[in-house]
């Protein structure tokens, strides 16, 4: 039995049926990679494994500890070491870094408001935030501003992987993370994700494009196309979508690389 | 007009912030209101002729004004059901340790003393209907300024008290300021002379501590030309089962070039009626801002307004309210532009959970002389669910040339991707949904001092602790 088990999944949208039956078993220590066209489920896939409210779960089960994950809030999934990077980060006004990270990371270690020996030091925050800021190449005038207000693109998904850097999942989906970002900042989130990689940590990336493979290479690779796996190999997968993209599928036909014009 | 109903605020909310003193009362009034009662407190008070003549005017306008119809439903206050006037102790505390041992507890669950050791230069904390706890600073008194409770004002500062009480608000101005001035007790008086910066806040912290009594303090700020002071006032209220009301008069001078802020915490316990008269007159250049929170009380109508007397005056409303269940908070701001080159702005944020109405009523004036004036208002009201209620009433009244005056409203619900997001990282649902509150009126909270702002966020907190939904 696999660390973590994705069982013949089913998730609709507003009755729209996305999820058709989606199997997949990540240990820790591997990396994963989804791969589809537009509109293939690959957020929906996502979504559904971290429990979004808009995501109907019509069957299946996931197995994380034991446990079918997706009878539990999103807020129990992420204390058991379930991680999702949004593609979009969500701006919330008001609320420095700072409180949003060390709010989460106390959540993370059981801290109630009643077991201070649970709570982080300050003086542990601080450390812990110096030494992954500096992988990322991000500096401390982040840490007061609101959580993703006025951020770029890139410092949005710097953030994510911040977040993850702090939390220190077993389980982590990284969805699109690449998608708007310019090279140097891939490097960065490649660099700080490859870092973490490890016997403790299994890795989803989901991704329309082979770009981010090239930086953080994956162990597995899967092509979701209409909400079922189409294939599923090794690295080589991911060479072959990027010659002949998803043309394979014929209903799919998109290239998986991006234009020159496309790199941001 | 429908009836408010009566609110069970249950046992939760005394283990949150209520806990009861059994009354040890000197004196204690009988209930109702008529000029016996009237001259009977005044008599009590030991007062000059002129108050006594005052209140007795002010209650035949108080009985001859309708209750006002345009805000929240009062039609359930019944005013021969209170008690006008209450003293706690006949003498006056000067240190901490001399607080009556009732007394000191209520404020011990308040954190007072705390507060004092690290922010006060003063403290005036109104125990009933008269203030009982006065400190001061010697370099306050060293400089010139009086603070002090108001009753002490008309004794000891006949002169200035009397020049200037009564005339940013007369009795006439509403039924409510006819009422205050007919039976007020109690409040700040605070004078600040020429030049003069007080640079740490006056602080004076109360509650209402009887069944059925009403709170009728006065306060009275005067900042001298050039002079600058920072007076915050902050309650929370015990649990009583019968209505209370609280009914008070903030009067302000600020003259040429000063600047006051008066800030507000107020959270009485859900059967109060908080229904408060809060006016400014600003001079040449001078600034009046008013910081003002309201959480708790069933009905609040609070309005606090700057009259923008002479060029450059400007003036400032930053208002938060919460309401929750069978809570009605009805507050805005009034910038009246009298002089040219006058500027205002109110900001105004609004949160409703559970049932819980929130409005906003504001009103900005231009008269033909402010000229070149410039106004701009914002509210944005936060709903937390779909039974919960928030509603804007903007009245602009524009009679001058070559004004500016702006408004934008907005109405948000707590998000569900928001809510999400934070849960995704851990964070549970109440926590995430208390985070996404207190982010929203951040704009507010940071202009409080650090403990102020601490203290709201926790009241927030234990306001939507129980809103899982």
């Amino acid at each position: 039995m696999a660390d973590f088990e994705i069982r013949d999944l089913r998730a609709s949208v507003e009755g729209k049926e996305i999820l058709k039956g989606v199997t997949l078993a990540i240990n820790k220590g591997e990396v994963h990679a989804v791969m589809g066209p537009n509109g293939s489920g690959k957020s929906t896939l996502s979504h559904t494994l971290m429990g979004h409210p808009g995501y109907t779960v019509d069957g299946g089960e996931v197995i994380f500890k034991g446990q079918n994950v997706l009878t539990l809030e999103p807020d129990v999934r992420a204390r058991m070491g379930m991680f999702l990077a949004l593609q979009y980060p969500v701006v919330v006004p008001g609320i420095s870094m700072t409180n949003f990270l060390r709010t989460a990371l106390n959540a993370k270690r059981g801290y109630d408001g009643k077991d201070k020996s649970k709570q982080v030091t300050p003086k542990e925050f601080r450390s812990l935030l110096k030494g992954e800021l500096e992988v990322l190449h991000m500096d401390d005038s982040f840490l007061p501003r609101y959580i993703n207000d006025g951020f770029s693109g890139g410092e949005k998904k710097r953030a994510e992987i911040l977040q993850m850097a702090i939390l220190k999942p077993e389980i982590a989906i990284l969805d699109e993370t690449d998608s708007g970002l310019d090279i140097d900042s891939i490097k960065f989130v490649a660099d700080a994700v490859n870092r973490m990689r490890g016997p403790e940590l299994g890795v989803l990336i989901i991704t329309h494009y082979t770009r981010i493979l090239q930086f953080i290479k994956p162990d597995f690779v899967h092509v979701l196309v209409d909400g079922k796996f189409v294939l599923s190999g090794g690295p080589e997968v991911a060479d072959r979508l990027e010659k002949t993209g998803y043309s394979e599928w014929a209903e799919a036909d998109e290239p998986a690389v991006l234009k020159p014009e496309e790199v941001a | 007009m429908a009836t408010v109903p009566k609110v069970d605020v249950g046992t939760d909310y005394k283990e949150k912030y209520g806990f009861f003193v059994p009354e040890d009362y000197v004196f204690k009034a009988k209930r109702g209101l008529n000029p016996e009662i009237v001259k009977e407190i005044s008599w009590m008070k030991k007062e000059p002729e002129w108050m006594l003549k005052m209140r007795l005017r002010s209650l035949e306008i108080f009985r001859k004004k309708p209750m006002p119809t345009w805000g929240a439903d009062l039609s359930v206050i019944d005013f021969e059901n209170i008690f006008y006037y209450l003293k706690a102790s006949n003498k006056q505390s000067t240190s901490w340790e001399d607080l009556p041992p009732d007394i000191k507890k209520t404020y011990d669950r308040l954190g007072v003393p705390e507060a004092e050791r690290k922010f006060l230069a003063g403290v005036s904390a109104q125990y009933e209907s008269e203030v009982v706890y006065h400190s001061l600073q010697k370099e306050l008194t060293a400089k010139g300024v009086i603070f002090t409770d108001t009753d002490s004002a008309l004794r000891d500062h006949p002169e200035l008290f009397k020049e200037y009480f009564g005339t940013v608000i007369p009795p006439a101005d509403n039924k409510f300021s006819a009422l205050n001035t007919a039976v007020w007790s109690g409040g700040s008086f605070i004078y600040v002379p020429k030049g003069v910066r007080v640079e740490i806040p006056l602080q004076a912290y109360f509650r209402i501590n009887a069944e059925n009594m009403g709170q009728f303090e006065r306060t009275l700020i005067i900042c001298d030309e050039g002079s600058f002071v920072h007076y915050i006032e902050g309650c929370t209220a015990p649990i009583y089962t019968t209505d209370s009301l609280h009914s008070a008069v903030v009067e302000i001078i600020v003259k040429k070039d000063a600047r006051c802020r008066y800030t507000t915490i107020q959270n009485w316990s859900t059967n109060v009626f908080n229904l408060v008269t809060k006016r400014a007159m600003a001079y040449a250049d001078a600034t009046m801002e008013w910081v003002d929170g309201n959480l708790g009380s069933q009905i609040t109508m609070k309005y606090p307004s700057v009259y923008l007397m002479e060029p450059g005056a400007k003036g400032d409303v930053l208002s938060v309210a919460f309401a929750g269940k069978g809570q009605h908070q009805d507050a805005g701001g009034k910038m009246i532009h009298v002089a040219p080159n006058t500027t205002s702005t109110i900001t105004s944020k609004s949160i409703s959970k559970g049932g819980g109405r929130t409005s906003y009523r504001g009103h900005i004036k231009m008269y033909p002389d402010a000229k070149n004036s410039k106004s701009f208002v914002k509210c944005d009201a936060l709903l937390l669910d779909d039974e919960s209620r928030s509603d804007t009433y903007p009245y602009n009244d524009v009679d001058a040339e070559n004004v500016t005056l702006g408004h934008e409203a907005t109405v948000s619900k707590v998000s569900d991707e928001q809510l999400f997001y934070l849960m995704s990282r851990g964070i549970t649902r109440s926590e995430a949904e208390t985070m996404i509150v207190n982010g929203f009126i951040e704009p507010f909270t940071k202009e409080l001092p650090l403990e102020y702002a601490v203290e709201l966020n926790r009241l927030i907190q234990l306001e939507m602790e129980g809103s899982v939904g």
